[in-house]
């Protein structure tokens, strides 16, 4: 059984601020991915990915962030990772996947 | 949950029974007999960056063979045993001449060692990424084919020159 990373999903009008918590690994990534793609469904104009509580992810953990990216891109909505921690900055950094997602750590810019 | 904790050999005493202090870990060694169940990988990370902060690594440089040991460990899930959760793996550290060994052994499908390599990272795309991850961590990441089936991954870190990213230094075979 894995619980659910998605801890909380918070709308700011047509934001919509996913909270995420825990390590992120292949046993949590595949129910992430299918979390983050069915707010998609709800049709908001931006989604923030809230990272300030996930201590590690791994690279199944990016790919869904990079599924969620490339599906986002197709729709035209808006995507930013709020406040990754040292860690999953640095494998963002690793698989040079900083300089294509929008990050922040500020929550105002991110909902804005 | 659910995740057993591995059963570990977390040895402080060098292989002559002499205890090592932290001035002197130079012997330690840490062995790890797991499933390929990945609710196991975050008490394998807890155990490894435990064993790496010991050995003096900095908590940066801990993070990065904690990193490429999860990568590791995911690609024998994934690919080595199609995910099958009920498969052994073997994990060994040891230090040697001033580098962390890392040693991983599966008895799963051998991939051939031609088809393991970076992708282009240019190219956006989801997968793939655990490879270069690895080979960023480590100073050296090596695939042996195992004459009696399965694969043993062997893995080095300088002890010396943590901090930095692949240095091909002490720790290149």
């Amino acid at each position: 059984m894995t619980d659910s990373p998605i801890q909380t999903i918070t709308w700011e009008g047509k934001v919509a601020v996913a909270s995420i918590a825990g390590d992120i690994d292949l046993h949590r990534s595949a129910a992430l991915q299918q979390g983050l793609l069915g707010l998609l469904d709800e049709q908001p104009q931006k989604v923030v990915v809230d990272l300030s509580a996930v201590p590690y992810m791994d690279s199944s953990g990016v790919a869904s962030l990079v599924k969620l990216l490339s599906r986002t891109r197709k729709l035209g909505v808006a995507l930013v990772l709020l406040s990754p921690s040292p860690k999953v900055r640095s494998i963002l950094e690793i698989t040079r996947l900083d300089s294509v997602f929008t990050i922040t750590d500020s929550k105002q810019e991110a909902t804005a | 949950m659910g995740a057993e904790t591995p059963r570990t050999n977390n040895d402080p005493a060098g292989d002559d029974g002499t205890f090592m202090s932290e001035s002197a870990p130079m012997n330690r060694t840490l062995r790890m007999e797991i499933q390929s169940d990945p609710a196991e990988l975050k008490s394998v990370r807890v155990e490894v960056e435990s064993f790496a902060r010991a050995l003096g690594m900095t908590e940066h440089a801990a993070g990065k063979v904690v990193l490429a040991m999860d990568e590791a460990l995911t690609n024998i899930i994934r690919h080595a045993y199609d995910g099958a959760a009920d498969r052994p793996i073997e994990i060994d550290l040891a230090v040697r001449d001033a580098c962390l060994h890392v040693t991983l052994r599966d008895y799963g499908r051998q991939a051939p060692r031609a088809t393991i390599h970076s992708r282009d990272l240019s190219d956006v795309r989801p997968g793939g990424l655990g490879v270069h991850i690895m080979t960023k961590c480590m100073d050296s990441v090596d695939y042996q084919p195992a004459p009696d089936g399965g694969t043993t991954l062997i893995m080095t870190k300088s002890l010396r020159d943590s901090d930095n990213e692949r240095t091909n230094g002490p720790c290149h075979d």
